[in-house]
């Protein structure tokens, strides 16, 4: 895949010592995608209760759930620099017990490892949807906007207290450099909200509304995580792609059909589809499409050094590339 | 089955866009008109004239809050005819607004917000070099279809201080009515009376040390005449005023009466301090502020000779 290629032509962080990342979650398009990029300059453990298909052969891979006392034997076996925390649950069809057991519960148990190991340094990865799509938002939300996310959407909760648990962290454990990164909308091979509404054929889009976006390409993420890895850096940062764009230009590089449908037509017709399983958005995410959800990213450029390397089209495009 | 359901509603949807070349032939016309209706209003080619304004716009040809110039095009079109021709604006002291970031303070009134359109419109077609203003909108516009798009896409933005704050650190003009929609809803015996202002944009402009224009508008409170405004009536429908307008009766009075406009734009106006002060240190400063656009106001209306000439 191309992407990768370029994603891993980038010079070296600046990691001296040996150590391991251990990666949750890397089964996933993210994860798989991140191992492949790490597992070249240093050594990389996975978590994950799914199984890792065409596994590198230096990445070691432990097949177990984060929630499950066998996490600890993975901390205990060694060696570990850096924990990056992808395995966030976001399956809206998931009961919401699920959810919560499986973010919050699953995350607090993998805190409570990092402080007993004392590991130096946990990337999470939360989202820029914390925020929430609000009419009330600013144009750009800065890191310490309020998480509003939960406010009309009640399904993603956990996730917005998933980001809170690892904010507590910045003073409940110091001596751990702590990153939390809320990217904008991914889009890539990946399967999210995004990437698959942009996969639509026609496209729907709410009559009367078309909301500036941000994109960001998941190779750019995997850099972002990268950058956050290097010892010295913590704290939020919003990571965002390239320049926002209305949602209609997103829609017009695909070159797809677009029927706009006005909102109470839609919501009507979106939930009786997810009644019967025959969507896979559920009725609030329509608020994506009506409001701006847009982050500054300042921080991020400044002291991250994060700039993104996969222009707007290629982005765009990338949803429909390798869907496997 | 959902997916052959959208798939026809595309279908009727190509066709509808498709079909007509008579509809393109149209639009072309149209934009064709716009285009000559405001070169003969503003002795020059809208597209020299937008050159002109600083405008930070992406690669796909929007700023990073929405504005289109294309889509200010055609809004521009429309209020230039208002401007000229419609109210036929007096605009006195334009030259007085500098360049860079600037606060333009303005009473509110009329009902509809035409005062703000048509200082975008003085800014734009009477101030050297021109100007693009950004408005800050009310949140309650943003979630009405259509209004919310029309609004981003001609560079109004949601009226929030950060927005506020970004846009004047970028260099832009920013119009704000401190009255807000207590300004605007007057009745009509209360004509040319600055109800309280709000003190957030005082706070704002020494927290940016940004100059304020003061800007007194004349000939808004008689375009439509409100006898009493229904709180309540207002409040169950969640807006923001709820005025009771005779002439909506009569036929033809929908539209706003034709009273000649006047734009008053004042000294810059500049003030330090600590922006966190209490707030009866800024409301001193705002009180100043005030005080210019009363007399600004009783100026304009002593000068005035005749609401509708």
């Amino acid at each position: 895949m191309s992407l990768s290629v370029s994603a891993t032509e980038r010079t070296g962080p600046t990691t001296t010592t040996g150590g391991a990342v251990l990666i949750t979650g890397i089964c996933g398009r993210l994860g798989k995608h991140l191992a492949r990029v790490l597992h070249r300059e240093r050594r990389v453990v996975g978590v994950d209760r799914r199984s890792f298909v065409d596994k590198p052969k230096d990445v070691e891979h432990a097949q177990v759930d984060i929630r499950r006392k066998k996490l600890k034997d993975v901390f205990r076996a060694g060696d570990i620099e850096a924990v990056v925390h992808l395995g966030v649950m976001h399956d809206p069809r998931a009961s919401a017990a699920d959810h919560h057991s499986w973010n919050v519960a699953g995350f607090s148990k993998l805190l409570e490892y990092v402080a007993q190991f004392r590991i130096p340094k946990l990337v999470v990865l939360s989202s820029a949807n914390v925020y929430g799509p609000q009419p009330s938002n600013p144009q750009f939300l800065s890191e310490d906007a309020p998480l509003l996310g939960g406010q009309n959407f009640s399904d993603i909760r956990d996730l917005v207290e998933v980001d809170m648990l690892a904010q507590g962290f910045f003073w409940k454990l110091p001596e751990t450099e702590t990153v939390i990164l809320r990217p904008v909308h991914i889009l890539g091979a990946v399967h999210n909200a995004p990437s698959n509404f942009l996969r639509l054929d026609p496209i729907m889009t709410v009559m009367g509304f078309d909301p500036m976006a941000q994109v960001i390409q998941q190779a750019d993420v995997v850099h972002a995580i990268h950058l956050a890895l290097r010892p010295g850096v913590r704290g939020i940062f919003n990571v965002a792609g390239n320049e926002p764009v209305p949602l209609s230009r997103l829609i017009k590089v695909l070159g797809r059909q677009r029927i706009s449908v006005p909102y109470s037509l839609a919501r009507v017709v979106l939930r009786r589809l997810w009644a019967l399983r025959l969507t896979t958005f559920p009725p609030p995410e329509l608020d994506h499409i009506r409001y701006v959800c847009m982050v500054d990213d300042r921080r991020a450029r400044e002291v991250l050094g994060f700039a993104p390397r996969v222009s707007l089209e290629e982005t765009v495009r990338s949803v429909d590339e390798g869907r496997w | 089955m959902a997916t052959t359901a959208s798939r026809a509603l595309a279908r009727i949807d190509s066709a509808a866009r498709g079909a007509p070349g008579l509809l393109r032939r149209l639009l072309g016309t149209a934009e064709q008109s716009i285009d000559d209706l405001l070169e003969r209003l503003m002795g020059e080619p809208f597209a020299d004239r937008i050159a002109r304004v600083p405008l930070a716009l992406g690669p796909s040809g929007v700023d990073p809050f929405g504005l289109d110039p294309q889509w200010a095009k055609y809004a521009l079109g429309t209020i230039a005819m208002l401007h000229r021709r419609y109210f036929r604006t007096d605009v006195h002291g334009i030259e007085n607004v500098p360049e860079g970031r600037v606060l333009l303070i303005a009473n509110h009134s009329g009902q509809v917000p035409i005062d703000g359109a048509l200082i975008g419109a003085a800014m734009f077609m009477d101030a050297e070099p021109p100007r693009i203003i950004r408005a800050m909108v009310e949140k309650w516009a943003v979630s009405l279809p259509f209004v919310s798009l029309l609004f981003t896409r001609v560079g109004q933005v949601v009226g929030v201080p950060e927005n506020a704050q970004r846009l004047l650190t970028q260099g832009e003009a920013l119009l704000v009515f401190p009255e807000g929609a207590r300004g605007i809803s007057k009745t009509f015996d209360r004509r040319y009376k600055l109800t309280e202002f709000g003190l957030g944009f005082m706070r704002l402009a020494i927290e940016t040390n940004t100059p304020i224009v003061p800007v007194a508008v004349v000939g808004a409170e008689e375009q439509y005449v409100s006898v009493a405004n229904f709180d309540s009536l207002a409040r169950l429908l969640r807006m923001p005023a709820f005025p009771v307008i005779p002439q909506l009766f009569i036929p033809g009075g929908q539209l706003p009466l034709p009273t000649k406009y006047r734009l008053w734009f004042g000294e810059p106006m500049r003030f330090t301090g600590d922006p966190d002060d209490d707030d009866s240190i800024i409301d001193e400063k705002v009180w100043l502020v005030k005080q210019t656009i009363q007399s600004m106001l009783n100026r304009g209306l002593k000068e005035r000779k005749h609401i509708f000439w």
